[in-house]
């Protein structure tokens, strides 16, 4: 049968270890970089230092685009959390003519390439008048951060069971408590993981970013910049490894709190369909 | 006390009641904000940006008029620059989406079928891990991996190659793209191949087909839905892409995104960034179709 001779099967093995070769060499090459003593960004490094992290630290350019990454990540991700739950609510419980095209809709912004989202942003803030600010780009992170919450709720409640909710009406609860005793508990961790995710992809994001942050600067137009002009490299070396450690941590969290559903699987930060592949992760 | 309780317990539960009986009313209570949000900022955007397309802009003042023309999508298919552009944006995505189903398959395949358990659901992980870690930080990596000074060359050079001068150039976009989006790929192949019964495999085998003609004969036929729905990701995600051609691409290496973020931000002339990112967008659309054909949404 396929892949069960000798010679495939070391094949295979040997394919599955230089694709992960390939994956991760590049991610340990630049986590060396951030400990490169000098200032010139050749291999190979003239040993390891952690010369460069006190003087990221206190880079004053870099702190300002940290706290504004932060805060436009922590409110974007508020918004996601609640219009997110709302319409995964809205999709789960009722049917209403226009039911699919929710799902449709909100997957949009990430389906479709992040800058005709970006630009249709920019031009629809410069035709209102407004001025660029963090509500600009908090703005256009809630909107494609919206589907990772929908997704997660949407594929929790799936696999919950609505007669526990009419039970609890049954037996006398208000709608509140119900909410508060009976729903809460069962999607409480996903909302979480959604909100983790949103703020992941709200963290890293550059493509939209870049269109609707005019003249400030976030972490990741801070990194882009310098890396352009070739400027302050060193600090932004370190700067990087604290990006990826940051990503990470806010996946592996999500990875834990979703096991039942697999959404992470399927709701990829760029996916088209989403909402057919909660689907399959929920069947699953 | 407890009168007061009940009253106010009272009124709440005939509110909820009223809700309960009311699914319509609890329906457009949930929907009307993200509704709200998405009707009146996101999509009132992109008609504005489409529509923005057919105006033009007032080349000595820079202002933007709103008169009816297609002198835009004109410009566009009359300057042979910009036509090189758009086919250089998608032979590149066609590339990087063929490159990444010929890496996938076969890592899909090991992991889905022949690797242990425990070794299978720690690729799992380590195939997601890349996908969620910054995409920007990741570009950066293959800039210093490629630079002349780099650790490609240093190790090309050890080995007794001698160095090459693939940084900044179309090889080094090919590369990158088809890096960054590999597990964009290997996820969806990875789900098709597990769906695939051992029986159909088992049965071809005793019907004495050999590994190979079962992989070309059963297998591959049953695993093009999640191929294409791969290929989904990795050819739009290179559409629209203007970050890596800036820091890996050289001289000749503007796609469609550099085209209109360089007249969005620096040229101003939002009518024909529009009309340009109109380009991807029609290139999409027929690709969905073709995927559609092909079965990728029964696959995503």
């Amino acid at each position: 049968m396929i892949g069960r001779g000798r010679a495939t099967r070391i094949m295979l093995v040997v394919w599955a270890v230089l694709i992960m070769l390939f994956l991760f060499v590049p991610i340990a090459i630049i986590i060396l970089y951030a400990f490169n003593p000098s200032n010139v960004q050749s291999w190979s490094l003239d040993g390891l230092s952690t010369k460069w992290f006190s003087s990221t630290w206190h880079n004053a350019e870099m702190r300002q685009a940290l706290w504004l990454s932060v805060r436009a990540g922590l409110f974007s991700t508020a918004i996601a959390m609640a219009l997110g739950s709302m319409a995964a609510f809205a999709v789960h419980r009722f049917r209403f003519f226009g039911r699919e095209a929710v799902s449709f809709l909100l997957v949009l912004p990430i389906a479709l390439p992040g800058i005709i989202t970006g630009m249709a942003l920019n031009s629809f803030i410069s035709f209102n008048g407004v001025n660029f600010s963090l509500i600009t780009i908090v703005i256009g992170h809630a909107t494609f951060c919206i589907v990772t919450v929908y997704n997660n709720v949407l594929a929790r409640l799936r696999r919950t069971q609505s007669s526990l909710v009419e039970a609890s009406m049954d037996l006398g609860a208000d709608g509140w408590q119900t909410f508060r005793f009976v729903t809460w508990p069962m999607i409480a961790t996903a909302l979480v993981a959604g909100g983790l995710l949103a703020f992941a992809l709200s963290f890293d994001e550059i493509v939209v970013t870049t269109f609707t942050a005019g003249t400030q600067s976030t972490l990741p137009i801070w990194i882009f910049g310098n890396i352009r002009l070739g400027q302050q490299l060193p600090q932004v070396n370190v700067v990087v490894l604290f990006v990826i450690l940051l990503s990470v941590i806010p996946v592996t969290l999500a990875q834990r709190l979703t096991r039942d559903t697999g959404v992470l699987r399927a709701g990829t930060p760029v996916a088209p369909a989403a909402p057919a592949a909660t689907q399959a992760g929920a069947a699953a | 006390m407890a009168s007061n309780a009940l009253a106010a317990g009272s009124a709440r539960t005939r509110a909820s009641a009223a809700l309960f009986r009311r699914p319509w009313l609890r329906a457009t209570l949930l929907l009307s904000a993200p509704g709200a949000w998405f009707v009146l900022i996101y999509l009132a955007a992109l008609v504005l940006l489409f529509v923005s397309a057919l105006w033009s802009v007032e080349s000595f003042t820079g202002k933007l008029e709103h008169t009816w023309t297609l002198e835009n999508f004109e410009t566009l298919v009359k300057v042979p620059a910009y036509r090189t552009v758009a086919l250089r944006t998608i032979g590149i995505a066609a590339a990087v989406t063929v490159t990444d189903a010929l890496l996938a398959v076969p890592f899909a395949f090991y992991a889905a079928r022949v690797a242990p358990r425990r070794v299978s659901s720690f690729l799992f992980v380590a195939v997601l891990i890349p996908l969620w870690s910054s995409y920007l930080v990741r570009v950066f990596a293959w800039r210093l991996i490629l630079a002349h000074d780099g650790i490609l060359n240093w190790t090309l050079e050890e080995v007794g190659f001698g160095s090459v001068n693939i940084g900044y150039s179309n090889w080094a976009m090919w590369i990158v793209f088809s890096y960054i989006w590999l597990p964009f790929m290997i996820l969806p192949v990875w789900a098709a191949i597990e769906r695939v019964p051992s029986s159909y495999l088992e049965a071809s085998a005793d019907l004495g087909a050999r590994g190979w003609r079962t992989f070309r004969s059963v297998l591959f036929p049953l695993i093009v839905p999640g191929i294409a729905a791969g290929a989904i990701f990795t050819f739009s995600l290179t559409l629209g892409d203007f970050i890596t051609p800036t820091l890996v691409g050289g001289a000749g290496s503007q796609l469609i995104g550099n085209v209109v973020y360089q007249n969005v931000g620096v040229a101003n002339n939002i009518p024909f960034a529009a009309a340009f990112a109109v380009v991807p967008v029609i290139v999409m659309g027929l690709f969905l179709l073709l995927a559609r054909r092909l079965g990728a949404f029964e696959a995503l």
